[in-house]
This record gives C-alpha cells, sequence and structure tokens, in this order.
C-alpha cells in the first residue's frame, strides 16, 4: 500500500465507467462531483473505500464511484454498512441515502447507527420529496405540501434530520448544500476524519419533483442574507457584511442581534458538552431565521467497531482454546 | 426390551433388597415457573447422563417470565426419560409426575401413568391455591387420584425445617423446595448426589449461602426420602449400552452453534452473527456472543431486519454472516434474504421454529415454516433449506451449513424448533480431526487494466467469485438490480434476466450432486414409508421400529436437505406401496412432495404446539398398513 505504487488519484479516476443517469439538472450531480473532488484530495485508495446505499435516486450513487459498491435495500444501509465496519473496520465506508430512506422506512438503522457511534460517514441527500417513485411528499417535505399523494397538502409534520441525528446521539452532524461545492467539500473532509458516525444532511434539488425548494436561500442573490455559516469558534454572524449574529435566551430560543448587540451573538462551538445550542439551530424556523450549514457538533468519542474488536481480540489473547476442548467440554464421560 | 418406547409403569410389588432395576424411567416435573422446575430438570439430566444412561428431554414452559403465581397458565413441567436402552423420544406419558401446586396437577395428571407415583407439595393446597387452579374440589379428596401412588409431603415446611440454621429468609428458604423434591428423587431412583453439588457450587459461586441451603435442602429430601419409607422400593436404570466413545449432554441450540463455529474453524471463515432475541432463538445469540475466542463476532441489532443485513454486510466483506430467529423474524426479514440471493453472497439464516401464525405460541413448537422458507420472498428467489432432527443433529446441520453456504456463494436456511433447541440428548463428540474439509477461497488480488468480473462462475457449482473490499484490483459494484452475468452491470435485458433466473435457480439445484445417499431404516422397499424431518424423527423412529418388531413392512427415512432435494428420494419412494410424511404442520413438505413427484404422500398432520408421541405415529401407521393390504 506504498504511495510509490499507488501515485495519488485523481478525481477523475473515481468515476466508474457507468453512464449517470439521474434526470440533468439534478441536484446529485454536484453532489456527486463534489464527493469526487474530495475523495482525491483525501488521498482515497479505491479499494479501501466502500460506498452503501439503500433505495432511492440518491442510492444509485455506488454504481457512478469506481470503489466497492453494494446497493442494497430500501432503508438498510446503514445497517448493512455496520456488518461492513464490524467485519473490516480498517475499510473506508460511505453510506449514500436520501429524506425517504433514511428517515422513513430506515429511521431506525439511521438513529442506531447514531447511537452506537459506528464508523460510517452517510450523506442524507435531502430533496425533502420522493424522487423515485414520482413526487410524493416525504419526511421532510414541509407541512401542507401539495403532491400526488396530498392534492389538499400534507398534514404531517417534518423531521429535522439534524435534530434527529442531534437527539440520537450523532457525535460528528453537518449540513451542506449540493451547490455549494468548496463548502460540501470541507464537510466531507471533516466528516473524513470524524472517528465515529459522521452523518451530512446536504439538501439537494430535485428540480423534476420539488424545483427550487431551496433556492429562498441558496440563489446568488439570496444566499448573504440567508445562510448561516457555521465555524468553530467564531460568532454566529450572517448577512453581506456580517451585520447580523444569532444569540440565544436563557431556555436556548434564538434572536437575532445587530448594531450595537451584535457582540451578543453565540460563539459556535461544535464540540460543545451540549447539545442545545446545536439543537436550538437544528430546529429554527427557517422562514424567520438563516438556515446553518456546517459542523452542527463533533464530540470525540470511542467508536463501536473498535470497542467490538477489541473484546474479541482480548477474548482470542486470553481464552485461546482448540475446537477440540470447545467441543470437548462441560460434563463429558466416557463410554468403553 | 429394547426398541419399545413405552414404560411399562412401576411396579408396586416390595422386594428383599428393596432396589428394583428398570429399564428405563419417564419423569415430569411440574410448578410454577417460579419454581424452579427447569432447574430440577436439568439437574436430574446432568447426573443421569454422566451416569451413563441414554437421556431425552422435553422442556415445556410458558411464554410468560412470570405468570400469576398458582395458575394455569404458569405452569412450568420439564420431562425427561432415561434407559438402559437407545431412545429416541423423551417419552409419552410419565411414570413419575411431581406436581409443586394444584395448576401443575390440573394441568398434567391427565398424562401420569395409571398407578404413577404421584409426589405433591401440600403446601400449596391451600383454599386459594385451589381455587387459582379453578379447582372446586380439593382433588385428594374427591377420589381423582384413586388409581395413582400419591405422597402428599408438605415441602415447604419440610425445607424450611432443614434450613432452620441458614441465614436466609423464609423466600429464600421456600425457592430451596424444589432441591429437597429433587432429593426425593434422587433416593428413589438412585442418583448420584455429587455432581449436582458440583454444579450448584459453580453456578451460585457468588453466593455461599444459596448453595449451602440448596444442598441442604437436597440432602434432607434425601434422607427424608430413606427413612420414612413413603416408597416400598427405590429404582435403579442401568447405564445404557451405547457405542463407544466421549459423550456430553447437549441441547439443539447448542449443538447447531457448536457445528458453526467447527466449520469455521475447519474453512478458516470467521462467523459474523448479526441477531435479534426472539424465542426459542435467543440461546444461540446468547451461545455464539461466548464464543469471542473463536473470533466470532456478534451483534445484537435494533431489529431483525438489521440484524440480516448486518449479517449480509459482513458476507460481503468476507466473514460469513449468520442471523438467528424464529419464523416471524424470518419474515421481516424476507426483503434482506433475496438481496443476499440476488448478490450471490454466502449467508446462513437460522429458524428455530415456534407455533404460528403471527405471535403464535412463543414457547410451543412447531415445524409450519417450511414454506415460508421455500417461498416466502418476492420473484423467483429459490434458496437451499436444510433441518435437523435432534439436538446432536443439530451440529452436522450447522457444519453443513457452512459447507454449503461458501461452496455455492448461496443464502441457507436451517429449519430447527424448540423441541429440538430446547431438549437435550446425550451427543457422542465426533473426532475433530476426521470433521469434513471445507474450503473456502477468496479471489485474489486483480490484475492491473484487467476488469474484475464479480459474476464470472465455478464451471461445475456456478458459484462467483468472493472478492473481499480491501483487495486491490478488484472494485466492483453489486445490488438488488438485475444483473447482466459475468460483467455484474445492470441489465434489464429480457434474455439477460430468464438466464439468471434460471441460473440462480441451477445453483441451488446443483447443490443435490454432492449429497450422501439416503440411508431408510428397515428395508429399501415395502408396503408402508414413512418420512420425516425435523423433530419428529425421534417419534418416527420409535414408532416404526416397533412396526418392524412386529413384522410390519414398514421402514423409515428422514430428509435433512429439503431444498433440493436428495435425486434418490423420488426412486425410494416409489419402491413403496405408500408414502407417509408425518409432520407439526398442516402437511407441507407432503404438498412440496406431491407437487414435485406426483406421488400420492399421505400427510399425517399435528400443529397442537406439542411433538409428536411416538404412541398416536404407531397406531396411525399400523392403519394405514392395514389400508395397503
Amino acid at each position: 500500500m506504498s504511495s510509490v505504487e499507488h501515485p495519488k488519484l485523481t478525481k477523475k479516476d473515481f468515476k466508474s465507467d457507468q453512464d449517470v443517469r439521474w434526470c440533468p439538472g439534478c441536484g446529485d450531480y454536484a453532489i456527486l462531483n463534489s464527493v469526487q473532488t474530495a475523495f482525491a484530495d483525501l488521498g482515497k485508495k479505491l479499494h479501501e473505500t466502500v460506498i452503501i446505499s439503500g433505495i432511492g435516486c440518491s442510492s444509485r450513487f455506488p454504481y457512478y464511484m469506481d470503489t466497492y459498491g453494494f446497493h442494497t435495500i430500501h432503508g438498510r444501509a446503514p445497517a448493512l454498512a455496520t456488518g461492513v465496519k464490524l467485519s473490516n473496520p480498517e475499510l473506508d465506508v460511505w453510506v449514500v441515502t436520501g429524506d425517504g430512506d433514511a428517515m422513513s422506512i430506515g429511521g431506525n438503522h439511521f438513529i442506531h447507527t447514531m447511537r452506537r457511534n459506528v464508523g460510517l460517514k452517510i450523506l442524507l441527500f435531502n430533496n425533502r420529496i420522493y424522487g423515485l417513485t414520482k413526487g410524493q411528499f416525504s419526511p421532510t417535505s414541509p407541512q401542507g405540501k401539495v403532491t400526488k399523494s396530498s392534492p389538499l397538502g400534507s398534514v404531517d409534520y417534518p423531521f429535522a434530520p439534524i435534530a434527529l441525528a442531534l437527539g440520537a446521539g450523532g457525535t460528528f452532524v453537518a449540513r451542506a448544500v449540493d451547490i455549494l461545492g468548496p463548502h460540501l467539500q470541507s464537510m466531507v473532509k471533516q466528516a473524513d476524519s470524524h472517528n465515529g458516525t459522521s452523518m451530512i444532511e446536504i439538501y439537494q434539488n430535485c428540480n423534476i419533483f420539488n424545483d427550487g425548494a431551496f433556492t429562498g436561500f441558496t440563489d446568488k442573490g439570496a444566499r448573504d442574507e440567508r445562510i448561516l455559516y457555521l465555524e468553530h469558534q467564531k460568532p454566529l454572524l450572517f448577512g453581506a457584511n456580517k451585520d447580523k449574529g444569532i444569540a440565544f435566551d436563557a431556555h436556548f430560543r434564538p434572536f437575532i442581534v445587530e448594531g450595537d448587540d451584535l457582540g451578543k451573538a453565540y460563539v459556535w462551538d461544535e464540540t460543545s458538552d451540549t447539545p442545545a445550542p446545536a439543537m436550538a439551530l437544528a430546529t429554527m424556523d427557517e422562514e424567520v431565521f438563516p438556515v446553518p450549514i456546517g459542523v452542527f457538533r463533533r464530540q470525540d468519542k470511542p467508536n463501536f467497531e473498535y470497542a467490538v474488536k477489541q473484546q474479541v481480540e482480548t477474548a482470542v489473547a486470553n481464552n485461546k482454546q482448540s475446537i477440540k476442548d470447545l467441543i470437548y467440554a462441560g460434563e463429558i464421560w466416557d463410554v468403553k | 426390551m429394547t426398541g419399545t418406547d413405552t414404560t411399562n409403569g412401576l411396579t408396586t410389588s416390595t422386594l428383599e433388597s428393596g432396589i428394583q432395576e428398570l429399564d428405563q424411567v419417564v419423569i415430569r416435573f411440574a410448578g410454577d415457573s417460579g419454581d424452579g422446575m427447569q432447574l430440577t430438570g436439568d439437574q436430574f439430566t446432568r447426573t443421569t447422563a454422566l451416569m451413563g444412561n441414554d437421556i431425552a428431554t422435553f422442556p415445556d414452559f410458558p411464554a410468560e417470565i412470570r405468570a400469576p403465581a398458582g395458575t394455569l397458565p404458569g405452569v412450568s413441567a420439564f420431562q425427561l426419560r432415561f434407559s438402559s436402552f437407545d431412545i429416541h423420544t423423551p417419552g409419552d406419558a410419565p411414570d413419575v409426575l411431581v406436581a409443586m401446586n394444584p395448576a401443575a396437577l390440573k394441568a398434567h395428571i391427565g398424562q401420569l401413568k395409571k398407578n404413577g407415583i404421584l409426589l405433591l407439595n401440600t403446601a400449596s393446597f391451600k383454599p386459594l391455591d385451589l381455587k387459582k387452579a379453578t379447582y372446586t374440589v380439593d382433588p385428594r379428596t374427591d377420589g381423582s387420584l384413586d388409581g395413582y401412588r400419591v405422597i402428599e409431603i408438605d415441602l415447604t415446611a419440610r425445607t424450611r425445617e432443614a434450613l432452620t440454621e441458614s441465614d436466609l429468609d423464609n423466600r429464600g428458604k421456600d425457592r430451596c423446595k424444589n432441591m429437597y423434591a429433587l432429593g426425593i428423587l434422587y433416593w428413589l431412583f438412585q442418583r448420584e448426589v455429587e455432581p449436582t453439588q458440583k454444579a450448584l457450587a459453580l453456578k451460585f459461586a457468588k453466593k455461599p449461602a444459596i448453595v449451602e441451603a440448596n444442598l441442604k435442602a437436597m440432602a434432607a429430601g434425601h434422607a427424608y426420602a430413606e427413612t420414612v419409607e413413603i416408597f416400598q422400593v427405590s429404582y435403579t436404570v442401568a447405564p445404557a449400552k451405547m457405542p463407544a466413545g466421549t459423550y456430553r449432554n447437549i441441547m439443539g441450540n447448542q449443538a447447531l452453534c457448536l457445528g458453526l463455529v467447527a466449520a469455521s474453524n475447519q474453512g478458516n471463515v470467521p462467523l459474523f452473527l448479526g441477531s435479534y432475541p426472539i424465542t426459542p432463538a435467543s440461546d444461540v445469540l446468547h451461545q455464539l456472543s461466548g464464543y469471542k475466542n473463536h473470533g466470532v463476532v456478534t451483534f445484537q441489532a435494533e431489529d431483525e431486519i438489521a440484524a440480516v443485513c448486518a449479517a449480509i454486510g459482513a458476507s460481503y466483506t468476507g466473514r460469513l454472516g449468520i442471523t438467528s430467529t424464529s419464523g416471524p423474524g424470518v419474515a421481516l426479514k424476507a426483503e434482506a434474504i433475496g438481496l443476499a440471493i440476488m448478490a450471490e453472497l454466502p449467508l446462513i439464516v437460522l429458524n428455530i421454529q415456534r407455533a404460528g401464525p403471527s405471535t403464535g405460541m412463543p414457547t410451543k413448537t412447531q415445524q409450519a415454516d417450511l414454506l415460508q422458507a421455500m417461498y416466502g420472498r418476492n420473484g423467483e428467489s429459490p434458496m437451499v433449506v436444510i433441518a435437523c432432527s435432534t439436538a446432536a443433529d443439530a451440529f452436522e446441520v450447522g457444519y453443513e451449513a457452512v459447507r454449503i453456504a461458501t461452496k455455492y456463494m448461496v443464502p441457507v436456511m436451517v429449519l430447527s424448533d424448540g423441541y429440538i433447541a430446547n431438549g437435550s440428548e446425550p451427543w457422542k463428540l465426533p473426532d475433530v480431526d476426521a470433521l469434513p474439509k471445507i474450503e473456502v477461497n477468496y479471489a485474489p488480488e486483480g490484475k492491473p487494466d484487467e476488469k474484475f468480473k464479480p459474476y464470472e462462475r465455478n464451471p461445475e457449482t456456478l458459484a462467483r467469485p468472493w472478492a473481499k473490499p480491501g483487495t486491490k484490483g478488484l472494485v466492483h459494484r453489486i445490488g438488488g438490480l438485475e444483473k447482466q452475468d459475468i460483467t455484474g452491470n445492470i441489465s434489464y435485458d429480457p434474455d439477460n434476466h430468464q438466464h439468471m433466473i434460471d441460473t440462480r435457480a441451477d445453483k441451488v439445484a446443483r447443490v443435490a450432486n454432492d449429497l450422501p445417499p439416503l440411508v431408510p431404516i428397515g428395508e429399501k422397499s415395502g408396503d408402508v414409508l414413512v418420512l420425516g424431518w425435523g423433530s419428529p424423527r425421534g417419534a418416527i423412529t420409535a414408532a416404526v421400529t416397533r412396526l418392524q418388531e412386529q413384522g410390519h413392512k414398514i421402514s423409515c427415512a428422514f430428509l435433512r436437505h429439503l431444498n433440493p432435494l436428495p435425486n434418490d428420494l423420488e426412486a425410494l419412494m416409489r419402491s413403496f406401496k405408500k408414502v407417509v410424511l408425518p409432520e407439526l404442520n398442516k402437511g407441507q413438505l407432503a404438498s412440496m412432495l406431491r407437487a414435485k413427484y406426483l406421488i400420492d404422500v399421505k400427510s399425517y398432520s399435528q400443529v397442537n404446539g406439542q411433538p409428536f408421541q411416538s404412541h398416536a405415529v404407531e397406531d396411525y401407521m399400523r392403519n394405514v398398513l392395514q389400508e395397503v393390504k
């Protein structure tokens, strides 16, 4: 595995020979591009990388990467990937999923992966709609969403995936946007360096069934005023001139500060020992407040697969036993 | 007497020596689920196995951990049969019934043999106890126990007396009354007390007061039986003449796990178990979790689906993925098993069947998941199905599952059931060095500039290469979408889809090419062939052997491989006038055989949550024999 034999790969090396079949204009193209760029920058090796997906538009992702890939079944990618990580913790395992796949049918696996802190890197493409089944509302669609299955508007309250991940004990929780490439690449790299579960919610535009879901804050003209970049140990400031900020009251209710109060803007600490500030940001009303992107939380905590591996290795070292001793154990007797 | 499956009852005649020799005895312990009947039965079993008898057990317990005390749903029982000859079942009717309370009496008295010994704990026959057991009249006074040898002992009071010096409170002392009862039976059947002394010392190593109290109670029970002359005689059963070798008493789930670990070691393929607790399969999870020192990785997942998916992930990574469950869990895992079939990865699904449908009767036995194993997935998705038939047989079946899964790169369903899982029998331990070879080959590193073909097949087995992520030059993508043969690329081509469906079926069918010949018990032709699979094996063997001794032209054969079926099965079936198939379901294998061979297989069905009684099987077959003539 010396770097002499294997010169650093380029973005092109990560592309498989399969034609990409997402709809033209889909946000997935930009994400694929950013991931390939980030992987090349990180010096990843094709044979050590495994990408596992569930079902949905986003889950076609592994076919387009020239790494190991497993396109599994709906919602189950984190569970299958956990088996991969436990079997070989050295592998670099990425899970690609969507808001239907991870938040709906696979919700259980999502939260338990977070809870265990399995060393998986989860990319959750959130387009707030079911794309592959042609446009039903998803668990992240805003209430009142009119779709084929909700002609009078959906009555469901949506999930905030970041809040769900935080609530489940997620140790690296971040958000990025499909078309903000350099920021997305930076999130991918930070996720990569994290020891346990990394989860990046990536806002992704479905230009067929939910076009413009995020344009209110991703359009070039709106970004400066509507996006709040989370930067570690820096105040929560936004606006073209960074002249507005977010502060919290004693109950972690956010409010906007400006002018003389700008100094009260909360100094962001992604490693905070309480999830409260991150939770407050994750549940802010996006009609009223800017939309935070960046790292919500990062906690160093031993990961699941190494703890499991250690138990096995300790048992093997301390109590080595032949198969004969295993079988010829307990109360045995001889018949002559 | 050899070959017979029922006891003649214990004699009442008094002998000078005071010890009478029997060739077999059936004992049933019954009490509240908190009375420690499983522990009592287990101790009697271990001791008796160590004394060289053949033994078979049948624990029968409620699903509730603690049903209301003293009620019928709370009754827990443990039946054991030991003998001086080779036996196949835990016996039909008991010779001795220990009933710790009226509910236990009510639930089990119906099966006690005429003139059988009935040991009652009179401490729990107060009016409220009788009411809880829905008795309106005390059964000890209404003549309903006439014809049994009733022995009434206030076990609670006697135990407390024996433990006056113990520091335990009355509650703690009362918990020892099962050991007092065991002491009585140990004297009655001339059992050695040392094995139980050792076992209890080990079990409660951190609680010496409890060990002491239990042992004292057992000794007191033993002394009581010896001195007060409640029994005219005591009995002994000589050791059975069993094939030479080293033995160990084993339960089905234990043996299954040992088979898997032995095969993993032999094939140098590390195991991974993904599991979610479910009755009666949880012991597989417990057992394998204890084998970390053999490199076994176990994962208690968040649900049944995660358990099987993690196992598939492990197989994809080069470990052998196993998932253990019961029928309801298999239902949940169906989609994932389909993925393993499509991805052509090895996988072992252990279904320790229980009585369904739905939640059914979790602690009761049944074999009604065969068709689920065969057909319970969407699309054309055949999988290998094998079944174990006894606790000891489970070792070989676990071993065989690993052989097939890794040789053919296919998922394998192993069917066991609650009766096999929890029942125990002496197991002649295999010669570890003589275990069949299992060869596992992972795909070697790929050559530069040569594209890896993940679906290029072994011409003999049609298995595709097992390519572990992390290996250079083998990067590839797999998934649940239909793929082109050889390249593995997604394909919607009609001819390719037909070809792949045929290939996946052919792969499973080829497993039949290296199966051992079917060996019937009895002649290879005759009037009636009784076919069996799974746990009815013991009852069928006992019944058929007796009928053979009576001169009938009847044979029996047992199927370990249910999909594919052995190639020589059809010829065997056609060599008999009639084929009968007893199953603990509504005739599932019978209908499979009728469909496949167009042979008029007669189904003998029982679905009451209980194993077959060998007597019932014998009577049924006698009628069939008459019809055939």
